[in-house]
C-alpha cells in the first residue's frame, strides 16, 4: 500500500496510508488461494468471510465485498485501518508462511471506502420490543450496539464525551484514522435506529436504577484512568498521561490552538515513555506538532508491543528510539527540564515470555526534556463500575464476565478494555459481539446462549 | 444543545447562568460540577453546580479566560453546544453535626447547595462568606436563608466585617465545637483558611479546581497530590481532605497555560471589537 513520504506527513494530520487503487486491489485479492478450510477467518475476532469478500474484490464486485464485511462488521473502515493484521487474519494466512499473507487488513480497508457514499442501509430483524442500554460508545459499544439493534432491539447508546467514538476519536490519532471514516461508520450503526445521548455519565447523568430499568445492559466503558510510572517528578508541569496528550489534540483539537479552545504544550524536546500502540501515537503526533522526540522503552526494539507497522512509521518520521532504557526522576521544578533514566540488561525470559529487565547499576543518564508522554497504559475506568451493587471485578479493577461478557449481576454484560484491560480495537468488538449475541439469546430464551464461538 | 433560560451579573467579573438541562439537574448533588463546551471549537471546562431544581442548573462564574467571557456574553434564549455531568462525588453529609460552610469570593457559588443539603440531614450550619469588597460579595442572601447563620466579611471592611474569612473561622470554631468544615474559594484562600482547623483536628473539605479535559476519569489532567499520593479530582474529587492536600503544587499545575489562555483572550476580545486577530502573541 502507497504511504506518503514521511517528510511529508510529518509536517500535517493527513492519512499516512493511501490505500490501494482498485487494480492493485484486486491484483492482491487474485493472490488468495480460497481455502477449503481458511485459517484466516478463524484469526478475525469478528468473524469476517474473508476469502468471500476477496474472492468478490477480484472479481470487481466490491459492492459485494462490503456487503459480505458488513454481515460480520459493520466498523471495516475502522478494521482495515487499526486492526493488527499480522497477528490475527493475516497472521494465520496460509501463504505468511510461504511468501507473503495476503494484505486483508488493505483489501477490507478497500472494500470500506470504495463508493460508500451510494451504500444501502443494513437491514434490521422486526422490533422484539425489548430495550437495551449500551454504555460507551467505543468499539465494544459501537460493535454491540449494532448487532443489538440487526436483532430487533430497541438500544440507547450512552456517551460521556460530546461526540461518539471512544478511542477511535480521543485515542488513535487522525493520520491513522481519520476521523471522517469513524463519523461515516458510526453513522452506519446510528442508522441501524440507536438512540444516541452524548453528554451523558451513566450511573450519574442516569442513575444505575434507571440503567436496570432497561431489559439488558452493556458496559463498556473502556479503559479509564492513565497510569504512571510512580517515579520521582510526575507531578510538575509538562508531564503529559498519553491520554491527556492525545485527547488534547484528537478529541479537542489542540493543534489548531488558538483557533480552537483547548491548548497543548509543543514542546521543543518531548520524552514519551512506553513501547506500545500508545507510546507510538504520541511520539508521532509530538512529531507533527514539531518536537524532538525521543521514545524510550525498557526492553529491546524486538520487544516493543506497538504494531511492526508503527513502530515503522514512528522511526521513518524522525522518532529516536531508546531502547533498553527506563525513566527514574523526572527533572525540573516547576517546568520539566529532563528525565533522569538507567541502561537496563536484559535477563531470563518472564511470564510475558520477554526477557526481565534489570537495572545497570551506576548507568543513568539524563534525556533533556521539556515534555514528558506517560504511555504505560491504563486501568479500567471506575465511575460506572463502583456503583453498580454485586459486580465482581478482578485485581486490576476489570469487570469480570464469562466467555459471553456476562457479569455477576444479572441481565449487565460487559466487553472491552471495561473488563479485558488495554487491549484492541477488534478485540474489543468481537467482545461486543458475542455479548450483543449473549443478549440477544438470553432475552429471547430467559436461558444462557453459551459461547457463540 | 442546552438552552440558557436566565443569565445575569452578580459582581464585578461574576455572572450567573441558569441552563435547562435535565440529566444533570435531576441529578445534581452538593460538591458536584459540570462540564460545558460553548460550540464545536470550544474547550471543556468544568463548573461547580450552584443549583439544581427541576430541570435548570445554575452555574456561577468568573470572566478569566476566552471561554469564560464566551460564557458571559450568552443572553436567554442562546445554546450551549454541550453540558456533561453532573460530574464528581457529592459531597459527604453528615447528620446532626454542627458544620461551618466557608465560602470566598466566586467560591460562594458552591455554598448555598452545600449549606442547605446539610440542614436538610439535621445539622447546625454556620455560613461564613467573604470577598475582597462588597462589590464582589455574591449570593449573600441566599446563603443567609440557606444557614442557621451566617457572617460576612470583606478584606477592606466595605460589607460586614473587616479582614478575612480565616479570621472569622477561627473565632466560630473557638465559640463552640464544629465537628465538620467547608472552605470554598480560590487556591490559595482555601490553603490559609483551611489551615485554622488543623490544630483542633476538625475534618474539613476543600474542593480543589485543577484544569480537566474530559473531567470523567479518563485523561489525569485533573490529578493533584493529596495526603502524598496522585489522585484525580474529577473521580476521587473534587472535595478532599483539606488538610492533607498539595495546594503549592495545585496552584503550580494551575498556572500551566497561563502563556495560552493570555493569547486565547486577546483573541477572543479582538475578535469582539473588530480587530484582525490571527496573529499570535510570544
Amino acid at each position: 500500500m502507497a504511504e506518503r513520504a514521511s517528510t511529508v506527513r510529518v509536517h500535517d494530520f493527513g492519512e499516512v496510508d493511501l490505500g490501494l487503487s482498485p487494480d492493485e486491489a484486486r491484483t492482491e485479492a487474485d493472490r488468495c488461494l480460497q481455502c477449503k478450510k481458511p485459517a484466516c477467518i478463524s484469526g478475525c475476532p469478528v468473524g469476517v468471510d474473508i476469502p468471500a469478500f476477496v474472492l468478490a474484490i477480484a472479481e470487481g464486485r466490491f459492492e459485494d465485498a462490503r456487503t459480505s464485511i458488513l454481515e460480520a462488521n459493520l466498523l471495516p473502515a475502522i478494521c482495515g485501518r487499526v486492526c493488527p493484521q499480522e497477528t490475527q487474519c493475516e497472521g494465520a494466512c496460509i501463504l505468511a508462511g510461504k511468501e507473503r499473507a495476503i494484505n486483508i487488513g488493505a483489501l477490507e480497508r478497500f472494500a470500506a471506502d470504495v463508493g460508500v457514499e451510494g451504500e444501502a442501509p443494513v437491514a434490521c430483524a422486526p422490533s422484539t420490543g425489548r430495550r437495551v442500554a449500551v454504555v460507551g460508545s467505543g468499539p465494544a459499544g459501537l460493535t454491540a450496539a449494532a448487532e443489538l439493534a440487526r436483532r430487533g432491539h430497541a438500544v440507547t447508546l450512552y456517551e460521556s464525551l460530546h461526540e461518539p467514538g471512544g478511542v477511535l476519536l480521543y485515542g488513535i490519532p487522525e493520520f491513522r484514522l481519520p476521523k471522517v471514516v469513524v463519523r461515516e461508520e458510526i453513522d452506519r450503526v446510528l442508522a441501524l435506529g440507536v438512540e444516541l445521548r452524548t453528554n451523558m455519565l451513566v450511573g450519574q447523568s442516569l442513575s444505575v436504577e434507571e440503567l436496570l430499568a432497561y431489559d439488558a445492559v452493556f458496559v463498556a466503558t473502556g479503559a479509564g484512568l492513565p497510569s504512571f510510572m510512580d517515579i520521582p517528578g510526575e507531578e510538575v508541569n509538562g508531564v503529559y498521561s498519553a491520554n491527556e496528550f492525545l485527547t488534547r489534540v484528537n478529541l479537542m483539537h489542540a493543534d489548531r490552538f488558538p483557533g480552537t479552545g483547548t491548548p497543548v504544550k509543543r514542546g521543543s524536546r518531548v520524552v514519551v515513555t512506553g513501547g506500545g500502540n500508545v507510546a507510538m501515537d504520541a511520539a508521532r503526533v509530538a512529531r507533527r506538532l514539531g518536537a524532538r522526540v525521543s521514545l524510550v522503552y525498557r526492553r529491546r526494539e524486538d520487544d516493543l508491543p506497538a504494531r511492526r507497522e508503527e513502530v515503522r512509521h514512528a522511526r521513518e518520521e524522525g522518532v529516536e528510539f531508546v531502547t533498553c532504557a527506563a525513566p527514574v526522576r523526572i527533572l525540573g521544578e516547576p517546568c520539566v527540564t529532563g528525565v533522569e533514566c538507567v541502561q537496563m540488561e536484559m535477563c531470563a525470559l518472564d511470564e510475558s515470555g520477554r526477557p526481565a529487565p534489570r537495572e545497570l547499576e551506576g548507568s543513568s543518564f539524563v534525556i533533556d526534556a521539556d515534555t514528558v508522554i506517560q504511555a504505560i497504559g491504563t486501568s479500567p475506568n471506575p465511575l460506572l463500575i463502583r456503583l453498580l451493587p454485586g459486580a465482581e471485578t478482578g485485581r486490576k479493577g476489570n469487570l469480570v464476565v464469562d466467555e459471553c461478557g456476562r457479569t455477576t449481576i444479572p441481565r449487565v454484560y460487559a466487553g472491552g478494555d471495561i473488563a479485558t484491560g488495554a487491549a484492541t480495537v477488534i478485540l474489543a468488538m468481537g467482545a461486543g459481539k458475542r455479548a450483543a449475541a449473549a443478549i440477544d439469546s438470553d432475552l429471547r430464551n430467559g436461558t444462557p446462549a453459551g459461547n457463540v464461538e | 444543545m442546552y438552552s440558557v433560560v436566565k443569565a445575569g451579573q452578580l459582581a464585578d467579573r461574576v455572572h450567573e447562568l441558569v441552563v435547562e438541562a435535565p440529566h444533570v439537574a435531576r441529578h445534581a448533588k452538593a460538591g458536584q460540577f459540570l462540564i460545558v463546551r460553548v460550540d464545536a471549537d470550544g474547550e471543556r471546562i468544568p463548573l461547580t453546580i450552584s443549583r439544581a431544581e427541576g430541570d435548570l442548573v445554575r452555574v456561577i462564574f468568573m470572566t478569566i479566560g476566552a471561554t469564560t467571557y464566551r460564557l458571559a456574553e450568552l443572553r436567554p434564549g442562546d445554546t450551549i453546544l454541550d453540558v456533561a455531568g453532573p460530574l464528581g462525588r457529592p459531597s459527604e453529609v453528615p447528620r446532626n453535626a454542627t458544620c461551618v460552610v466557608v465560602g470566598g469570593g466566586v467560591g460562594i457559588a458552591s455554598c448555598p447547595i452545600i449549606a442547605r443539603t446539610l440542614r436538610e440531614a439535621g445539622n447546625r450550619v454556620i455560613g461564613i462568606v467573604g470577598a475582597r469588597n462588597a462589590d464582589l460579595m455574591i449570593l449573600e442572601d441566599e446563603m443567609r436563608q440557606s444557614c442557621d447563620e451566617l457572617h460576612v466579611t470583606t478584606d477592606d471592611g466595605s460589607l460586614g466585617r473587616h479582614g478575612y474569612a480565616a479570621d472569622v473561622l477561627k473565632e466560630v470554631i473557638e465559640a463552640e465545637p464544629v465537628d465538620h468544615v467547608w472552605v470554598i474559594g480560590p487556591a490559595i484562600m482555601m490553603k490559609v483558611t483551611s489551615a485554622v482547623t488543623r490544630p483542633k483536628g476538625i475534618r474539613t473539605w476543600v474542593s480543589l479546581n485543577p484544569i480537566m479535559v474530559d473531567g470523567t476519569g479518563m485523561c489525569g489532567s485533573c490529578r493533584v497530590v493529596v495526603n502524598g499520593e496522585t489522585r484525580f479530582a474529577c473521580v476521587d474529587g473534587p472535595e478532599f481532605d483539606a488538610h492533607q492536600v498539595d495546594f503549592d503544587r495545585l496552584m503550580q499545575r494551575q498556572r500551566i497555560y497561563l502563556e495560552e489562555e493570555r493569547d486565547a483572550l486577546e483573541r477572543h476580545h479582538a475578535s469582539r471589537c473588530g480587530c484582525e486577530t490571527g496573529v499570535r502573541h510570544g
